[in-house]
């Protein structure tokens, strides 16, 4: 089994303790995939507006990683969990600082918006960033289910997807130098939207590092540095 | 890639599992085939396990699941009960310990034995120490005295008692007094400590003495710790050994079976899901 089927504990406060702090990972997730939704709508039609909505509002996901990570000192400090349970608690510490880290990126995102973009994203351009920004708002989405569910076998889907991510932002590089070399009074403001392109990578680097640590939850395997193309070749040789 | 998974997760048909990443350097006690009988009732059933030398050795497990029973085979405390009967081998450094010639007193000078109640004899604090030598024949007050002080320090006992040797042992407080227990029995330098729930009556500080002694007392002696403290396995223990109605769930390092055990059963007990 890839998941973690767990039953309750006894003590009924450990399991009301644990659960809270699982969906409160949930709603930051919630909240940092709905900033990094109205973060790419922002870049893609240079909404202004939108975009100091973005940046405002990162304060909640600041605000709920310190929640969380005082709620996991608490639990180690009343229950000294084990197992799953421990497992659980670092792997909570580990993603909320991964998932305020991704609602930096899109806070840096949104910030550009304001920057000289009004004309600088040619109709393709605008569409790479669109694509691209789907793709990490799908890493996103799927990696919090993952979590979720305590899914292995998703999480290592996942960490594998970072790929695409990966390959999008040097076609996206590409596009941007042409563009600079053809037209060096842009060059600035075309710096600019290679930031925000590489903001989008680091999301998706995050959210493979998230993937790495469900999979550290459900099967006590710490694979974060182990390529994704490895991970079956060294569960076996466990 | 789901096989690989599902072989990585815990064992859900096996019924019990020796960690198979574990090796011991050296082995002080090996269990083969270990069953165990209160008249009818079947309390170890099958328990094979090796207790690597000088290292702390835990058995965890509910009320019931044999692992104060177990502690007693290695020093054949069961022996006197008479509806026991034991079946199968317990090696110590080679030497079935359960053959019909083996001499049960030197055994049980081999194989120390502390219990949940410190149970200091009814004398002085040097004369607990002194009886089991002087039963070994050591009458020579000078070597007497010296190896008291020397079992007295590696109880970290000495300091706390030196001034007043000959006062009463039943003045000492619950953790001195236990600490006194561990000193009679390395006085007469056994192989193997056997610890039944040591602290279980002490108070949390004194707990932590005696766990502090316990990681001391490795450096020169293989130690089998019996506790109900999860916790306490955890923070003594190299490796736990976890038992559930006579038999041997798992088998491993102290830190993989608190971390990631392999047996949905010990996850279960170690997590508390279950009583």
């Amino acid at each position: 089994m890839s998941n973690l089927n767990l039953g309750e504990h006894i003590s009924q406060q450990f399991n009301e303790d644990l659960e809270e702090v699982r969906s409160k990972v949930l709603q930051m997730g919630g909240v940092v995939e709905e900033q990094l939704e109205r973060a790419i709508s922002a870049l893609v039609n240079n909404d202004n507006d939108l975009a100091r909505k973005v940046v405002k509002n990162d304060v909640r996901v600041n605000a709920l990683e310190v929640a969380i990570d005082e709620e996991c000192t608490r639990i180690v400090a009343r229950r000294q969990p084990a197992a799953s349970d421990l497992r659980l608690v670092m792997a909570v510490i580990k993603t909320i600082t991964d998932l305020e880290r991704i609602g930096d990126e899109v806070k840096r995102v949104a910030k550009m918006v304001h920057e000289e973009l009004e004309g600088a994203l040619s109709e393709e351009i605008r569409q790479e960033l669109e694509h691209m920004g789907e793709l990490v708002k799908r890493m996103l989405n799927d990696v919090l289910d993952a979590f979720a569910r305590t899914d292995a076998k998703a999480a290592f889907e996942v960490a594998q997807f970072d790929k695409k991510i990966d390959v999008k932002y040097m076609v996206i590089t590409r596009h941007l130098m042409t563009h600079m070399a053809q037209d060096p009074s842009q060059i600035p403001t075309i710096l600019n939207v290679l930031w925000a392109a590489r903001a989008m990578e680091r999301m998706g680097d995050r959210c493979e590092n998230i993937a790495e640590y469900v999979v550290y939850l459900v099967l006590g395997k710490d694979v974060r540095h182990v390529r994704p193309e490895d991970y079956e070749a060294e569960l076996i040789d466990d | 890639m789901s096989e690989a998974m599902n072989s990585q997760a815990q064992s859900a048909e096996a019924e019990s599992v020796i960690h198979p990443d574990l090796t011991l350097d050296d082995v002080a006690v090996q269990v083969d085939d270990l069953d165990l009988w209160y008249d009818t009732n079947q309390a170890l059933k099958k328990v094979s396990l090796d207790i690597a030398e000088k290292k702390v050795t835990a058995f965890i497990g509910p009320s019931g699941c044999g692992k104060s029973t177990l502690l007693r085979c290695f020093n054949r405390l069961n022996d006197l009960i008479d509806i026991c009967r034991v079946e199968g081998e317990i090696k110590l450094h080679g030497q079935n310990l359960l053959g019909p010639d083996v001499d049960v007193a030197e055994l049980r000078r081999r194989v120390g034995m502390v219990f949940q109640k410190p149970n200091p004899f009814p004398k002085s604090i040097y004369e607990n120490v002194a009886y089991g030598l002087r039963i070994q024949g050591m009458n020579k007050r000078r070597q007497l005295d010296e190896t008291v002080e020397w079992a007295l320090r590696g109880a970290a006992l000495w300091d706390e008692v030196k001034d007043r040797l000959n006062d009463t042992a039943f003045g000492l407080s619950g953790g001195q007094q236990q600490r006194l227990v561990i000193a009679r029995a390395i006085a007469v330098q056994p192989e193997v400590i056997l610890l039944d729930e040591p602290c279980s009556a002490l108070d949390p500080i004194s707990t932590l003495k005696v766990e502090e002694l316990i990681n001391e007392l490795k450096r020169d002696y293989t130690i089998i710790i019996v506790t109900h403290n999860m916790q306490q396995a955890a923070r003594v223990s190299d490796y736990t050994a976890f038992m559930y109605l006579g038999e041997l769930i798992e088998f491993g390092e102290t830190d993989q079976v608190f971390t990631n055990p392999r047996m949905k059963r010990t996850e279960d007990y170690i997590t508390g899901r279950y009583g």
